[in-house]
């Protein structure tokens, strides 16, 4: 298979975003090796996850335009449905499956809900709608304690492959012990590659096209006889299932679920939209920097400043500048500044200057 | 029987009758014009048949069906191709794939979510078919918003060539055009009607053009159609006289 037919011919069209889309993929290939240690590797899987819900959104938001609140609810029911199937089924693959079968099922039938109805609905209602969605299932996922856990959700075994007690080999690794964590972080990892290939697929079918061309023209695309109800509804729904399979990687990973962790506002807007913005908006690429880059703020940001913190202390303002406790301010700003330069992302700025052209 | 029928067609907007219970029936392989003042109802008139608008009362009957009630999606897939008078493309896409979309939609594989669309070389080919009838196979790269105006319409008109239609609705295609790009889509227009079995609606202004290509003349004025002929007939109407003298006297004023 050629390289174009791996990218589905949707090369980077930019040498540094090349370089930095490279980067990203040998450090996340070789994380457990290059970072050794348990915050490390979280992290790494952590990255992996969020590019694939990020990239899930783009298709929805940046190649369809359709801007929905509800991404992270999909998120939440991958996330459920493992959590639910492994408190409640024997632990073993067959629960982990039967998780993800019944949390996609859900998604798809609730995505398809929402397609047709964004059809009646002007699009500030619409994405209303979709807000009004995402409280009900949060509120869903608190008040239906029995089967969610509540508040304090879901914390489960996973197969002994999977855990840390787990041994792949006898000796360490370059110095790595080779344990059933780094099973899943290399299942999470391929699972991550395929998923977000297959997205790159989509959006360069002929499908993706349609896609394009209602974004740019929907009284034109709906002219030359394409259905914008069932092209948008598919894209919804597909970026739907993605999600719902990055939420069930999550909740393996993480061996517990609970609201905060996959279905809360925070990730919907802390994390997804920011990620899509900041990387920039349908190009799929931009997702998946961003979502390197806010998990990366998310995880070293306050740490960073803590250490900034110390550096300055006895000097006025600026310890108090860098308390940790001001990170998310400093993420704001940060959103702030980003967006103001790159009013179309990272990758949209990078693809500007003929120069960078590879 | 008539392809296509518009059976008592009416739409409103507001108070203001815009097309007002146009009956009217068009043959298979016929070129009609239709021609009337600016502001007569015309583009609203092929807005109710290719389904832009939805029709205030009467109905469209498209191969003996009634499509009144269908979307412009389902019309279009049904064989009702439409070149739109305020030029309507993919502003930011390349020319060569304003047209491949047209292909693809009466290739009818939208759906096709794993396969590469530049793999597709024969919709490619295709398309650069298309292009090469409207002479723009050289801006082929261009986006389409770079265009002239005279070359946007030539890739208005590629679009519905391209959907391969049963019924082709021009609405003013050389409006604007420069003197040598006017026969170019002339050209084409004839060459449709020369196939034989494609039904053409052609709004026009140029009379010339009008009484040379067309079987059939209808005339709207303030939405009601007002006369319906032989050209030689319709022309000499007083109606027709007094919107065409009309037309040549403001573009005499432009000019
Ligand atoms: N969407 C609309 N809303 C309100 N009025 C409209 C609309 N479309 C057309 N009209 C009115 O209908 C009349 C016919 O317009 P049109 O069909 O464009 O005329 P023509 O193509 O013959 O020049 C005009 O008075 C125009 O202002
Ligand atoms: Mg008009």
């Amino acid at each position: 298979m050629t390289l174009d037919g791996i990218l589905s011919g949707d090369r980077p069209r930019s040498r540094v975003l090349s370089v930095l889309l490279v980067a990203g993929f040998l450090a996340l290939l070789g994380a457990p090796f290059l970072f050794p240690g348990t915050k490390a590797l979280g992290v790494a899987e952590r990255i992996c996850i969020f590019i694939v819900l990020a990239a899930s959104y783009d298709i929805v938001l940046g190649y369809t335009g359709i801007v929905s609140f509800a991404h992270a609810m999909f998120f939440g029911i991958g996330a459920y449905g493992e959590a639910i199937a492994l408190t409640t089924l024997p632990v073993g693959w067959g629960a982990i499956l039967f998780g993800v079968v019944a949390a996609l099922a859900v998604s798809a039938v609730l995505a398809t809900a929402i397609g047709f109805v964004s059809l009646r609905l002007r699009a500030l209602y619409f994405s209303m709608m979709t807000l009004a969605l995402a409280s009900f299932a949060l509120i869903m996922a608190t008040q239906l304690r029995d089967l969610t856990g509540g508040e304090d959700g879901l914390t489960f075994s996973l197969p002994r492959v999977l855990t840390p007690a787990f041994r792949l080999l006898d000796g360490p690794l370059l110095g790595v012990r080779m344990d059933g964590r780094i099973v899943t972080y290399y299942l999470v990892f391929l699972a991550t590659t395929l998923l977000f290939l297959l997205m790159l697929r989509i959006v360069n079918s002929p499908f993706g096209r349609v896609l394009q061309a209602i974004r740019e023209n929907e009284f034109r695309a709906q002219a030359l006889g394409f259905s914008i109800v069932l092209h948008r509804t598919l894209a919804g729904v597909i970026g739907a299932l993605m999600a719902t399979l990055a939420g069930a990687m999550l909740a393996l990973v993480l061996r517990y679920n609970g609201p905060s962790a996959s279905m809360s506002f925070e990730i919907m807007v802390d994390s997804i939209l920011l990620m899509t913005v900041i990387g920039g908006m349908g190009t799929l690429y931009g997702p998946m920097l961003g979502a390197i880059i806010i998990v990366l703020a998310q995880y070293y940001l306050q740490p960073g400043m803590a250490v900034l913190s110390g550096m300055f202390a006895g000097l006025p303002v600026l310890p108090r500048l860098f308390d940790p406790d001001r990170w998310l301010l400093w993420m704001g700003g940060l959103f702030v500044v980003i967006v103001y330069f790159f009013p179309t992302g990272i990758v949209g700025r990078l693809r500007e200057r003929p120069a960078n052209d590879g | 029987m008539p392809i296509l029928e518009t059976r008592e067609l009416t739409v409103r907007f507001g108070g203001h009758i815009a097309v007002n219970a146009v009956t009217c029936a068009f043959e298979p392989g016929t070129l009609t014009a239709i021609v009337g003042p600016n502001g007569a109802g015309k583009t609203t008139y092929f807005n109710l048949i290719s389904g832009q608008l939805p029709a205030t009362a009467g109905s469209v009957l498209f191969k003996g069906e009634d499509v009144t009630a269908l979307g412009p999606d389902r019309r279009t897939r049904r064989g009702i191709g439409r070149a739109f008078q305020l030029t309507n493309l993919f502003p930011n896409l390349t020319v060569l794939e304003n047209v491949r979309l047209a292909v693809q939609a009466r290739a009818r594989n939208g759906v096709d979510l794993f396969s590469m669309a530049s793999r597709h070389h024969d919709l490619i080919e295709k398309a650069r078919h298309y292009l090469d009838r409207v002479a723009l196979t050289a801006r082929a790269r261009t986006h389409a918003a770079a265009l002239s105006h005279g070359d946007q319409r030539k890739l208005e008109v590629a679009l519905m060539l391209a959907l391969e239609p049963d019924i082709f609705m021009f609405d003013e295609p050389t409006a604007g055009m420069s003197v040598d790009e006017v026969p170019v889509i002339l050209d084409l227009i004839e060459d449709i009607k020369q196939a034989g079995d494609k039904t053409i609606l052609l709004v026009e202004h140029k009379m010339d053009v009008v009484r040379r290509l067309a079987d059939r003349i209808i005339v709207l004025t303030n939405g009601t159609l007002v006369a319906d002929g032989e050209p030689a007939a319709v022309v000499a109407l007083p109606v027709v006289q007094e919107a065409y003298l009309g037309i040549r006297q403001r573009e005499a004023g432009n000019g």
